[in-house]
């Protein structure tokens, strides 16, 4: 209880057959924090998040969830997590209110309480006119602000969230987000798996996950201080052409092209990143202006994802 | 106390969601009176008006006093006068007639002598039924009016037939009924019922709550208690209305022994629904058990006549037991008390299912 951390995982591995879904899994996640997931699907985000809740037996490892160590005791851990699973699991069939009922009931909320709770839900999450609507026939962002404010009814101590704002239009997004740091505000640690980055942006926090392999992990300056590259930036009026000049250099570790701009990481290790880009174009007759730029976390993530590894090694 | 309101949580929530699903709160309720209606009406072993077509050849005043008592019996309907046993043959084969009478020319000469058959009756004896009913024509008797009424021969053995005196099928039939029905329905439902909830992913949001497995379990099939209860309800009242099928023993012991076998059902249900992904293989699964429950529990052909391996299979089916109890209360009046075996099988085969399902369900997804 009196550990600064709310989740501590060691080694947390989860094999299915020959897949490595999950490999050796160090994570710290501070109390009171939004603690982010970021990678690309199948990187093994909600793999991990339901063996932290206890929903899977890791292959080997072990983590400690909130005092409990998981592989465990999981049931004494459902009173004091939310989950919200990442396809809208709350029944379709029943209206706002019933829903948040039930889950009241299950939760064994006191019985008193229930009504002003599920009022204030209800109000907080915007869904009082959804009140008396059946849980199916709502928008993506109303069901997801149902599936939160069932998750939250409990006031739960952490909340796993698998990737919420999939199935969600921007403003509904940014309203989520308004939600969780309010809740984060109150003390509640939040872990939430995405693949956004400027969800990812807005975490303190966060780890990149890729093929079931932490690549990275802190806060996001920390991140995108520590991405290894230099990051040069191109305007140029052609930028496609622009592209097939500087691609496929030995010192080239990628180029992203945005829009009229061309994104360029180059490893540290070489001191001129300006002149490689400049002599690349001059030599296919290309104009562009160059500029050096600040690492987004976006190029941390190309960064940190491009390495060929060997793979659970 | 918790656990307690967790329990009546999921109930209420049950029946809120069943009540919503008008096909299945129809199915409920309308499956009984239906399986009934048909089963009442259509299956009927005692046949009769069987096709038939007779070539009399002899035309005598004898032989057509013999084709009128033929036709008085109601045993056979008789379509067709033909005049050679080649034309019968022809009319069986196509299979326009189920019998054929052929009368030859001599009928009056060998009505007289004892030793020789007067009938020939020929008979489309793929259909065991049809073979058994043209046997009871041989009985029939057939003598010269001027004749002196030979004496009557006492047979050898007397039927007496208990508890069906009229020999109405669905008298036999509607218990066995009961028990069909209620297993379709019963297993089905709840087969179905926690299959549907990991397809539509309500199971992850359950199991991550404090909800225990037996909670969940017990809660998901309590209502489908009262259900069966209710369908067993309705066919008695049909059966007893439509078919006038009688409830000779206590109905306290009819519901005593129906709650067991929902119970068993139920149990049955819960088992499928955790070796099972999809509603679909869940209705397979389903389908594969009640099979062998329609053939083999004794609703269809008398048990005892059935091959022993047939028997074994049978004597595992909790439907089985149930058209055993429901069958010894309902027309011979038994008391339950001496139907205790079939009784304490339900009860065991619901525990043993109970825990098995208990076990196989954990609150995990690997």
């Amino acid at each position: 209880m009196s550990s600064q951390f709310a989740i501590e995982s060691r080694g947390l591995s989860k094999h299915f057959g020959d897949l490595r879904a999950v490999s050796r899994l160090d994570l710290d996640v501070p109390r009171g924090q939004i603690y982010g997931f970021l990678g690309p699907n199948g990187s093994g985000k909600s793999t991990t998040i339901r063996m932290l809740c206890g929903l899977l037996t890791p292959t080997s490892g072990t983590a400690d969830v909130l005092g409990t160590k998981i592989p465990g005791k999981a049931n004494l851990l459902k009173p004091k997590i939310g989950y919200m699973t990442q396809k809208f699991s709350l029944f379709g069939d029943m209206t706002v209110q019933e829903n948040l009922k039930f889950i009241s009931e299950i939760y064994s909320y006191p019985a008193r309480d229930r009504k002003r709770r599920i009022d204030d839900l209800v109000e907080k999450y915007d869904l009082i006119s959804q009140r008396k609507q059946l849980a199916g026939t709502m928008s993506g962002g109303q069901k997801q602000r149902l599936a939160l404010a069932c998750a939250v009814l409990h006031h739960p101590e952490l909340l796993l969230l698998d990737e919420p704002t999939s199935a969600v239009d921007p403003q509904s997004r940014r309203d989520f987000w308004a939600n969780l740091f309010r809740l984060a505000e109150t003390g509640t640690t939040i872990m939430v798996s995405t693949h956004y980055m400027d969800e990812a942006e807005r975490c303190h926090r966060l780890a990149i996950l890729d093929r079931g392999v932490k690549v990275a992990d802190g806060t996001p300056q920390e991140l995108q201080a520590a991405t290894g590259m230099h990051i040069v930036e191109v305007i140029a009026d052609n930028p496609y052409a622009a592209q097939a000049a500087i691609d496929g250099r030995a010192e080239i570790a990628s180029v992203t092209q945005l829009g009229v701009r061309l994104r360029v990481l180059i490893p540290e290790r070489y001191p001129n990143p300006i002149d490689i880009v400049s002599n690349a174009l001059a030599s296919k007759n290309v104009s562009g202006d160059t500029t050096i730029a600040t690492p987004s976390l976006e190029d941390v993530f190309v960064a940190v994802t491009m390495q060929p590894r060997e793979v659970g090694q | 106390m918790k656990s307690l309101s967790r329990l009546g949580a999921i109930i209420k929530k049950e029946v809120l969601q069943l009540s919503r699903d008008r096909l299945t709160f129809g199915m409920v309720f309308g499956l009984p009176i239906i399986q009934i209606l048909l089963f009442g009406y259509a299956i009927n072993t005692d046949v009769r008006n069987l096709k038939t077509a007779v070539a009399n050849q002899a035309g005598t005043h004898l032989s057509q006093q013999f084709v009128a008592d033929l036709r008085a019996s109601q045993v056979v309907r008789i379509i067709a006068a033909v005049e050679t046993a080649d034309a019968l043959e022809s009319l069986l084969r196509r299979g326009e007639i189920s019998i054929g009478v052929l009368i030859p020319a001599d009928f009056d000469r060998r009505v007289a002598d004892k030793n020789r058959a007067a009938v020939n009756i020929l008979v489309d004896g793929s259909d065991p039924t049809i073979l058994s009913v043209a046997n009871r024509l041989r009985s029939m008797p057939i003598a010269f009016d001027s004749a002196p009424a030979r004496e009557q021969r006492q047979d050898l053995i007397e039927i007496r037939p208990y508890y069906n005196p009229e020999r109405r099928t669905p008298v036999n039939i509607v218990p066995g009924l009961m028990g069909v029905i209620l297993m379709m329905t019963m297993m089905l439902f709840t087969a179905v019922a926690i299959v549907r909830e990991r397809e539509r992913g309500n199971l992850e949001l359950l199991i991550n709550t404090p909800v225990s497995s037996a909670e969940l379990m017990i809660g998901k099939v309590t209502p489908y208690i009262a259900i069966g209860l209710f369908q067993l309800a309705i066919i008695l009242a049909v059966g007893q209305l439509l078919f006038d099928v009688p409830i000779r023993g206590s109905v306290v012991d009819l519901y005593i022994a129906g709650s067991a076998f929902i119970a068993a059902n139920l149990a049955l249900g819960l088992l499928i629904s955790t070796v099972t992904n999809t509603q679909f293989q869940a209705m397979q699964m389903t389908v594969f058990i009640l099979m062998p429950s329609i053939l083999l529990s004794g609703f269809m052909f008398p048990f005892d006549g059935m091959p022993v391996v047939a028997q074994y299979i049978g004597e595992v089916l909790p439907t089985t037991h149930f058209i055993r109890l429901t069958r010894g209360i309902m027309l011979r009046e038994a008391p339950l008390g001496e139907l205790t075996k079939d009784l304490y099988y339900l009860i065991g085969f619901t525990l043993i299912a109970m825990t098995i399902a208990a076990k196989r369900f954990t609150k995990r997804l690997d």
